[in-house]
């Protein structure tokens, strides 16, 4: 079925509209020289002021990815990138260490207050509904280039035990949790961005949750990149310790430029004893101009372990900026009767292309995962589903349900399906499925009986499904998500 | 973007020259050695597999299907000393007494003593490709490797580098062909050594005409056997091609397979491959709709148990609008069996109104069966209906309760249930007498079960 007239319009308002987010800041930089060598990595090293171990770890790493070759398997293409010809370090300048953000320089926080992204608490409390009085909604880490800025409600966190703060300050002050979990879930030999990652990664969050610690507000890290040349690597360690439960936003934008600037950064995330882990994000760095000129690199390793029994990571994500995205947030369901979660909004348009999926790897008994992709195409974008379902042998009773829709506009694009479905063991049950129609019989013959027709009937289910997780992103997200989810699912093709 | 090219990636030319050494010795008595087109073609798989040698699992078409074992074993290509047995019954899904067109196979090589093609209507030619070297090279110079290309495929270039015979089906306009023509093939091999065979079956059904072609591959003997079938098939406008295909050859073969079809405008190919053999099998069926309003079904069921591996992987390209195509694949595995399904549909821009449906459901019957299923759509046309189901998981518990209360014992219970979920597939087959051998070859298996 051809696409709604309405659901075209409305596709193009949200895709055509200026990138709003495309202005530079001017700003002084530390800016490391171009080229990465061993010289680099031991500069960002020492930058930070870390301990011998880090080094060496980065040095692994950048040893080890020397060797290797970028992945050829995504249905991305993309001219060869010289990763000499870019600076893998760019500070903004600032007397060292600003203890407050009067220090801060002014021409950040104007560039923050510009993104909408409140960086003084009691402005928080002014600008989102319902927190008067109340304890505040988010709590922000602010990342600029290679450093992270500010990182505000620390004190208030801290009374309950939660770090949370820039990995740089982790590894100065908690280098016990840092050191045991870093490189824990993606290695330094994974893959060829994440390799990268680790010997130059710059900034990030870290994020613990003490025992039966419920985190009482979002955290939520913003990424900017603002400097020309230059490549963002950041890298976040997200540890919820038995029986705490911590939800977690990431946003990102990036300067219109002409030239294509890489991004490639790596998540970790690690979920004991029952605990949750709910990450969400909404990617809109620049995604290149209507003739494919620049844009970001967004090439990234995100993933999840739910080590402990009945845990749980959910992934969500909002994808809709990038020249070129490839990311897979996986789950590694170790713990017997963990889930894994992966929700995904893909839109392209003009020359952009995703390659976006997840990896479901089920070890425990009784695990379960739930992928629910839905991808819209428009203009000359490409966009394809690449996703993992993986069975081991001693995954008794694991189940998983698989459901990914794509919807074309226009006839210069296409989307692609790519599933990729293993299973050892009998008493799994997978299922992978392709249309609209089977989101949910039980809940579609609800409405249906109550005289809803079947096309609302599934738009309810997946907006009142979506709207769960995206009411509880920052609102400036919010909006924007919203209008992306509020597309028809009419004429979706699996 | 269109990505249906073989990549070079993975491959491994160490492995080509112990296949290609024996081409030396042999190269001088292959048929038709005086057309200068088939010495091209030979060559040119020749060179092609020698650069690239056997496809390994660092390609993405062979992910799960690991060669491997072949290049522990050194295979001798037949030669007329081997396959020298004898038959008392060959397999056919006629009913007794009745006969039929027939073309015999044994180890690749044509035998005429078993073969029958009287009966025929007129402007049906069956024969085989040695034969029709000489007396038909216009009609194979036009078709012969223009589907099957040994550059997307390291197996088709080695079988064009051996390329001697096979069978060859031309039905010429308009004529319909009711009763079904049988093509055996048997893998005899040699009890001394492993064998090699590369058939090449070229079918091409004319405007408007209609028939229905039925595959038997067997083996006996306990030799090693290597086959490497390429068919290819061309169904003209509005043509009606029905290929069905039965696998059951001994468990020490291996059997690997390439069927190339294209289909013009309003013409059907229907193709069904039923797979119980071999230690190892590969069935890749490419299915291009060249043509408007074309239609294809692809589809099939696997069973295996022990050890064996069993690979269907498809390939529907919808080229031209207003297409049809539709896959269902039933597959059951037991003790250590492994099954490999991956279907790739693709819907080309200009590919319009195009419907396009698949589904694979497997049955693990055992603690150690594994499954890998790749179910891939790569669509580039806005206004198409594509769709993909896949499943994977054990016997309905509340299924067999239900029969177990009402007195049925376990493993007949189980028997039932596996006859039936199979069912769904065989139900694809639109030739009555096709689906009743085939569903006996089912029943069969579920005995030997039991």
């Amino acid at each position: 079925m051809a696409a709604q007239p309405e659901t075209i319009d409305q596709v193009r308002a949200v895709t055509e509209q200026k990138y709003k987010y495309g202005f530079t800041t001017d700003i002084e930089s530390d800016v490391a020289p171009k080229g990465l060598n061993e010289d680099i990595v031991r500069f960002i090293s020492a930058k930070k002021n870390e301990p011998e171990w880090l080094l060496e770890w980065r040095l692994k790493a950048f040893r080890v990815w020397q060797t290797m070759e970028e992945p050829q398997w995504a249905a991305v293409s993309f001219p060869p990138i010289d990763y000499q010809d870019a600076h893998y370090y760019a500070a903004p300048k600032q007397k060292a260490g600003p203890k407050s953000l009067d220090e801060v320089d002014p021409e950040l926080l104007k560039t923050y207050a510009k993104l909408g992204i409140p960086l003084r608490e009691q402005e928080i409390l002014a600008g989102v509904e319902g927190s008067e009085g109340k304890s505040p909604a988010i709590a922000v880490d602010a990342v600029f280039d290679s450093v992270s800025v500010a990182t505000t409600f620390k004190a208030k966190l801290e009374e309950m035990g939660i770090i949370f703060c820039a990995i740089s300050e982790a590894v100065q002050k908690h280098p016990d949790l840092v050191k045991k979990y870093l490189g824990s879930v993606v290695p330094y030999t994974d893959n060829f961005y994440a390799t990268l990652n680790c010997a130059v990664f710059t900034d990030g969050s870290f994020v613990y949750i003490p025992k039966g610690v419920r985190c009482p507000m979002e955290l939520s890290t913003y990424f900017r990149i603002n400097q020309a040349n230059t490549g963002q690597f950041e890298r976040t360690l997200i540890i919820a310790d038995a029986g705490s439960h911590v939800s977690y936003l990431e946003g990102c934008t990036a300067p219109q430029r002409d030239e294509n600037q890489l991004h490639a950064a790596v998540v970790e995330l690690v979920a004991m004893d029952d605990a949750t882990i709910k990450y969400s994000t909404v990617q809109n760095w620049y995604p290149g101009n209507a003739e494919g000129v620049g844009g970001i690199y967004n090439f990234v390793t995100k993933r999840g372990a739910c080590r402990g029994k009945n845990s749980k990571i959910s992934w969500t994500q909002v994808e809709t900026g990038s020249a070129i995205t490839w990311k897979y947030p996986s789950c590694i369901l170790q713990g017997d009767n963990s889930v894994g979660e992966f929700y995904s909004v893909a839109i392209t348009n003009n020359f952009q292309q995703a390659d976006t999926g997840t990896k479901m790897i089920h070890i425990g008994k009784n695990t379960r995962s739930t992928i629910v992709s839905k991808g819209i195409s428009a203009g000359k974008a490409q966009q394809t589903y690449r996703g993992l379902v993986k069975i081991l042998p001693k995954a008794e009773g694991a189940r998983n349900h698989t459901q990914c829709d794509s919807l074309l506009i226009g006839d210069q694009c296409g989307a692609h399906t790519v599933p990729y479905i293993e299973s050892r063991n009998r008493s799994a049950r997978i299922e992978h499925e392709a249309t609209t129609a089977k989101i949910s019989d039980d809940q579609l013959f609800y409405c249906r009986q109550r005289g809803i027709a079947e096309e609302d009937a599934v738009s309810l289910i997946v907006n009142g499904f979506c709207k769960e997780v995206l009411k509880e992103l920052p609102m400036e997200f919010a909006v924007e998500a919203q209008k992306l989810v509020g597309i028809s699912l009419e004429g979706s093709v699996g | 973007m269109l990505t249906t090219t073989y990549a070079t990636r993975g491959a491994d030319p160490s492995t080509a020259p112990a296949f290609l050494a024996p081409l030396d010795q042999l190269k001088s008595g292959l048929p038709g050695a005086a057309l200068s087109w088939l010495r091209d073609l030979r060559e040119q798989g020749r060179e092609r597999f020698a650069a690239v040698g056997l496809p390994t699992i660092r390609n993405e078409t062979w992910r799960y299907t690991n060669l491997r074992d072949l290049t522990k074993l050194a295979f001798h290509p037949a030669d007329a000393a081997d396959g020298n047995v004898r038959f008392d019954v060959l397999p056919t899904v006629r009913t007794e007494g009745q006969t039929g067109p027939r073309l015999v196979f044994v180890d690749g090589r044509f035998r005429a003593e078993l073969s029958s093609t009287e009966a025929l209507p007129a402007g049906v030619e069956l024969l085989s490709l040695a034969a029709a070297f000489a007396s038909h090279g216009e009609l194979i110079g036009e078709h012969l490797g223009r589907l099957a290309l040994a550059d997307d495929r390291p197996l088709v270039a080695l079988n064009s580098a051996f390329l001697a015979d096979g069978p060859v089906l031309r039905v010429a306009a308009g004529v319909a062909v009711d009763q079904p023509i049988e093509l055996v093939f048997v893998s005899a091999g040699s009890d001394e050594r492993p064998t090699s065979f590369h058939p090449r079956t070229l079918i091409v059904a004319e405007a408007g005409s209609r028939a229905v072609v039925v595959e038997h591959h067997i083996g006996c003997g306990t030799g090693t056997t290597l086959a490497n079938h390429v068919a290819e098939v061309f169904v003209g406008e509005g043509a009606t091609l029905y290929h069905y295909k039965a696998q059951r050859e001994t468990a020490s073969a291996f059997h690997l397979s390439h069927t190339a079809a294209t289909v013009a405008k309003d013409g059907c190919y229907d193709n069904f491959i039923l797979t119980l053999g071999a230690r190892l099998s590969r069935n890749e069926v490419t299915s291009v709709l060249a043509g408007t309003d074309a239609r294809t079904h692809v589809s099939g069921g696997y069973m295996v148990r022990g050890s064996q591996h069993a690979d269907t992987t498809t390939l529907i390209d919808h080229a031209q609008p207003n297409g049809t195509s539709r896959e269902v694949y039933k597959g059951v595995i037991d003790d250590t069996g492994r099954a490999v399904f991956q279907g790739k549909i693709i819907v080309r821009p200009q590919a319009q109104k195009t419907d396009g449906h698949q589904l694979n459901r497997a049955l693990l019957l055992s603690d150690t069966a594994e499954i890998d299923a790749k179910p891939e759509l790569e669509i580039h046309a806005d206004d198409v209906k594509c769709s993909h189901g896949c499943t994977a998981g054990e016997l309905d518990d509340a299924a067999l309760f239900y029969l177990r209360a009402r007195g049925i014992d376990q493993e007949t219970a189980r028997g039932l249930l596996i006859g039936a979920f199979l069912g769904e597939a065989m139900e694809e087959i639109a030739e009555e007498p096709v689906r009743d051998a085939f569903q006996a070859l089912v029943s069969g298996w579920l005995e030997e079960k039991r």
